[in-house]
């Protein structure tokens, strides 16, 4: 199964299913994902969501299936080798270093001196620091650098986050609900840098908040109990009677 | 083993497991009581031996008021002590939770170091009060001597009476946590404390109990222990090592687990002892629970959940 | 050459805490005590290594060892064991019925001495141990547990057990160990006298010097990207997983270092007590050192100088006067520095220390008028706090 050919696909999801003591908490889900491709996974709580990224990443391991990315296989591979090999993933609740500057949250992600040896000898040249200033301007943080990142409003944090998958420039990028308890303004500049992080890489969202998966989704896939119950553009996901049956109806 | 015909090898392992039972028993009741406060509220109690020789000095002495003041008790008082054991160690243990524990719930490796200060306060108040030297209670008649089963096999009586203790324990404390609705408010509140409190459970209310418990049957341990041996200051520490090593073992959250690893422990250890010397057979005994809880660190019996 | 020095030192509150250790340690006990207490005190210092292993493992790293005696007992048993062939010459033990073998060897029959022993006959082999058993030791254990993501307090359980295991077969292995009772009678290095004055005061300095040396390496690793991602790890342990570090590796490293340093402790105590036993490995004494390190500040790597110190002058003193005390205070102390300053003493010198350099900058303005810069420094480092 494992042997399966190689595609164009950023990731290529073949029959994946894990169980926790016989309840299947995915089902021989299958999913890809293109090049430049910004996909939404919706679907009501407990549908495997946030399970399919810890598949991915490696927080959990599959019982039986294929997870393939840039032709690569994931699933027997360990979360920092995932990390290396291309793939960000933000938690759903901000996941940042509290006591730690906004600057120092991003230098420790950069992707350099990532062994015990490299960390003792890394120095936080020219290079870093403009890759930090880059990063930061994107995420809308330049003028908090030096401010504790506990301090940081709750849609700051989230983008703290985002900034720390962005420096280690990720071919693929797996958001959990990244604009839950923002205000609409901050939803409006997460889906801006949502569209422009895209180019040039996918990125794959989970999200609750209807009219931003509006905004942003090229493609969305509604999860149902672990299975596909609908895949496509948003319109006609929005249709489909079985979709407004199990989500979308109340 | 080349010295032993096959008959006395059976014999030997026959009364080294009798002589394990008791230990088997103690073991137990002591990781019964450091199972309920680990598995459900996620504390190390680093002064478990201590509360179990609060009941074996509890024991002690109403062992000796009996025997100075109302000597025709003496064939009775040993299941009263046991009761004393119970409510005088559960409520040291409610103390404890009052006034340390609870200020510490989140902050386990803290609420370790806080116990073992305890354990240390406890221990010389010991040796304040009973001395440095170990006692033992004068154990009833009936308690003594041993059953003839063959002419090679003497099955002591004190060991079946702690074992029957140990079951009976058990049995209560299982009715307690998985049948009782007082067990569903404990299960309730480790799984979701928030949740817990919110469905109207008194949630510090359940810790303290839940604690008090705990310690009231390492109580019970130590009146069980009076009848294999003698109580010191330290003896607490002795076992401590040996409980926490029952409970990791097992599993911490499984009642089987607990129950399957102290009756392999005590047995592992009680029959290494006759081939090699005590300090080898522990030594034995815990350097393969250390290589197993290596290559299999949730322990025995820990279930599979979704993260 | 600034960065060199804030890598070794941190900021200026840093170099001057720790040029007032050194002072202390290297100028002001010499001076003031005599032969035998300044002994003492080194005897103290020795356990400081351990507690500065465990500012770095449990402080920063978040992993609390209650086996940092393992360490510390395998540095000083290896010490004693090529002290003890040493003085265990034929000539030495002729009168044992197999001369050339340590005494305790004899008395419990042993006619030859055991493969283990052997290269421990050579001084270099011996540091050698001294520095690479414990670590490959402790990469053992770590490696075993950190890969398998335990940690907490299953860690300090195991790492409790080992230590018990290892006491457990030190006193049951008499005839291998020297038993309960140690190694004792350690007399000569190389044929010189380590019981002497001289030798002792030697001893002393080499100690001081090394555990400053120890502070500042350590220094090093905190002041590193290495040291951020430990106090990270503490935190928030998926998020670095998920940054692409491999934190087992991390984890691993902090604890052979640990191990390490512990058992530089171990051989430096040897050298200056003049013998090893296990009363030096098991529970108590491992968790003794925790309290050192909690009393002086689990953050505060020359605070745990000060707190090993402190609590072994306070043993001494009540062991001498009320031993029956001392358990009693010990215990109050392991609960209040829980339940009332976490930080230990360091921490209460963040808290109300600048009240005092306060009054100390209001002196300095009173007696040298002008200096204001001294002041205005002062003032900066109050709102850096």
């Amino acid at each position: 199964m494992n042997m399966s050919t190689n595609t164009d696909f950023t990731l290529a999801i073949e029959d994946l299913t894990v169980s926790f003591d016989g309840f299947k908490a995915v089902d021989s889900l299958s999913f890809y994902l293109d090049k430049n491709e910004l996909h939404v996974v919706i679907g009501p709580n407990g549908a495997g969501k946030t399970t399919v990224l810890d598949l991915i990443c490696g927080k959990t391991k599959s019982t039986s299936g294929s997870i393939k990315f840039l032709n690569k296989e994931l699933t027997n591979l360990s979360e920092h080798e995932i990390v290396r090999a291309g793939v960000g993933r933000k938690f759903q609740t901000p996941s940042i270093y509290e006591n730690l500057s906004v600057m120092e949250n991003l230098e420790i992600s950069y992707p350099r001196g990532r062994g015990v040896f490299g960390s003792l000898m890394f120095k936080h040249d020219d290079e870093v620091h403009s890759k930090i200033m880059e990063v930061a301007s994107q995420i809308m943080l330049v003028d908090f650098l030096d401010t504790e990142a506990g301090l940081l409003s709750h849609g700051q944090k989230q983008w703290l986050e985002i900034g720390m998958l962005l420096i280690q420039d990720p071919q693929l990028l797996m958001l959990d609900e990244p604009v839950a308890g923002m205000s609409v303004k901050e939803r409006e500049q997460t889906a801006e840098l949502l569209n422009k992080i895209s180019q040039g890489r996918s990125v794959l969202v989970i999200e609750h908040d209807m009219e931003f998966v509006a905004r942003i989704a090229h493609k969305v896939t509604v999860l149902h109990q672990g299975k596909i119950l609908a895949a496509g553009e948003m319109e006609e996901v929005q249709k489909d009677p079985k979709v407004i049956e199990v989500y979308l109806g109340h | 083993m080349g010295g032993y015909s096959y008959d006395e090898l059976g014999a030997i392992f026959a009364m080294q497991g009798f002589a394990g039972i008791s230990l088997f028993s103690v073991l137990l009741l002591m990781a019964l009581g450091l199972a309920i406060i680990f598995g459900q509220m996620g504390v190390i109690n680093m002064a478990h031996g201590e509360f179990m020789a609060a009941g074996a000095y509890t024991t002690y002495l109403i062992s000796s008021l009996t025997e100075t003041y109302i000597p025709a008790f003496m064939p009775y008082y040993f299941v009263f002590s046991i009761v004393a054991a119970f409510l005088v160690a559960g409520i040291l243990g409610y103390l404890a939770e009052f006034v340390l524990i609870r200020h510490l719930y989140k902050r386990p490796l803290d609420t370790l170091l806080a116990t073992w200060g305890l354990s240390l306060i406890m221990q010389q108040s010991y040796r304040s009060i009973f001395g440095a030297r170990e006692v033992s209670p004068t154990l009833p008649d009936w308690l003594m001597g041993a059953y003839p089963a063959t002419d090679m096999i003497d099955i002591p009586i004190n060991g079946m009476f702690v074992l029957g203790l140990t079951i009976f324990t058990t049995l209560a404390v299982f009715y307690l946590m998985f049948k009782s609705s007082w067990g569903l408010r404990v299960r309730a509140t480790t799984q979701n404390r928030l949740m817990a409190g919110a469905v109207g459970i008194n949630t510090k209310k359940v810790d303290r109990y839940t604690f008090a418990l705990g310690c009231g049957i390492a109580g019970m341990a130590g009146a069980a222990f009076t009848t294999i041996a003698s109580t010191g200051p330290t003896t607490g520490t002795l076992y401590i090592v040996d409980t926490f090593m029952v409970v990791v073992f097992g599993g911490a959250a499984s009642l089987f687990g607990t129950i399957a690893s102290a009756f392999s422990i005590a047995q592992a250890q009680s029959i290494l002892e006759f081939f090699i010397s005590g300090s080898m057979a522990k030594v034995f005994t815990l350097l393969t629970l250390v290589i197993i809880l290596m290559f299999k660190p949730e322990g025995l019996f820990a279930s599979k959940v979704r993260r | 050459m600034s960065f060199v020095y804030e890598k070794l030192f941190g900021d200026k509150k840093g170099m001057v805490g720790f040029c007032i250790l050194a002072a202390l340690i290297l100028v002001v006990f010499p001076l003031f005590l005599d032969s035998f207490r300044l002994n003492l005190v080194g005897k103290y210092l020795t356990y400081a290594f351990a507690a500065v292993s465990l500012v770095l493992l449990w402080g920063y790293g978040g992993t609390l060892s209650l086996g940092q005696g393992i360490f510390f007992g395998i540095g000083g048993y290896a010490m004693a064991m090529f002290l003890k062939l040493e003085a265990s010459s034929p000539e030495n033990t002729a009168i044992q019925s197999t001369p050339g073998i340590p005494d305790f060897m004899d008395w419990n029959q042993l006619t030859e001495l055991p493969m283990f022993w052997m290269p421990f006959n050579s001084f270099t082999f011996t540091i050698i141990a001294v520095l690479v058993v414990p670590t490959i030791f402790a990469y053992i254990i770590g490696a075993a547990m950190f890969k398998r993501r335990v940690g907490g307090v299953y860690f300090a359980i195991i790492t409790q057990v080992i230590s018990v295991i290892l006491t457990v077969l030190i006193v049951g292995q008499q005839g291998l160990t020297g038993g309960i009772n140690g190694i004792t009678d350690l007399r000569t290095l190389n044929g010189w006298d380590i019981t002497s004055d001289s030798a002792k005061n030697l001893f002393y300095f080499i100690n001081c010097f090394l555990l400053l040396g120890v502070i500042i390496a350590s220094r090093f690793i905190l002041t590193s990207k290495f040291g951020r991602l430990l106090l990270a790890m503490r935190d928030k342990e998926d998020r670095v997983r998920f940054s692409g570090y491999d934190v087992a590796n991390f984890k691993i490293f902090i604890f052979c270092f640990a191990a390490m340093i512990s058992a530089i402790g171990g051989a430096m105590f040897t050298l200056q007590v003049g013998f090893m036993s296990p009363s030096f490995v098991g529970i108590v004494p491992s968790i003794e050192m925790v309290i050192f390190a909690a009393i002086g500040g689990r953050m505060s790597l020359i605070g745990a100088v000060y707190g090993t110190l402190l609590i072994n002058f306070g043993k001494t003193a009540f062991s001498e006067s009320f031993p029956e005390l001392w358990l009693f205070l010990m215990g109050g102390l392991f609960i209040a520095v829980v339940m009332f300053f976490p930080n230990g003493l360091a921490g209460l010198w963040e808290d109300y220390g600048h009240h005092i350099t306060k009054r100390f900058a209001f002196l300095k303005r009173f007696f040298a008028k002008g200096k204001i810069e001294s002041t205005s420094v002062d003032g900066k480092l109050e709102g850096a706090n």
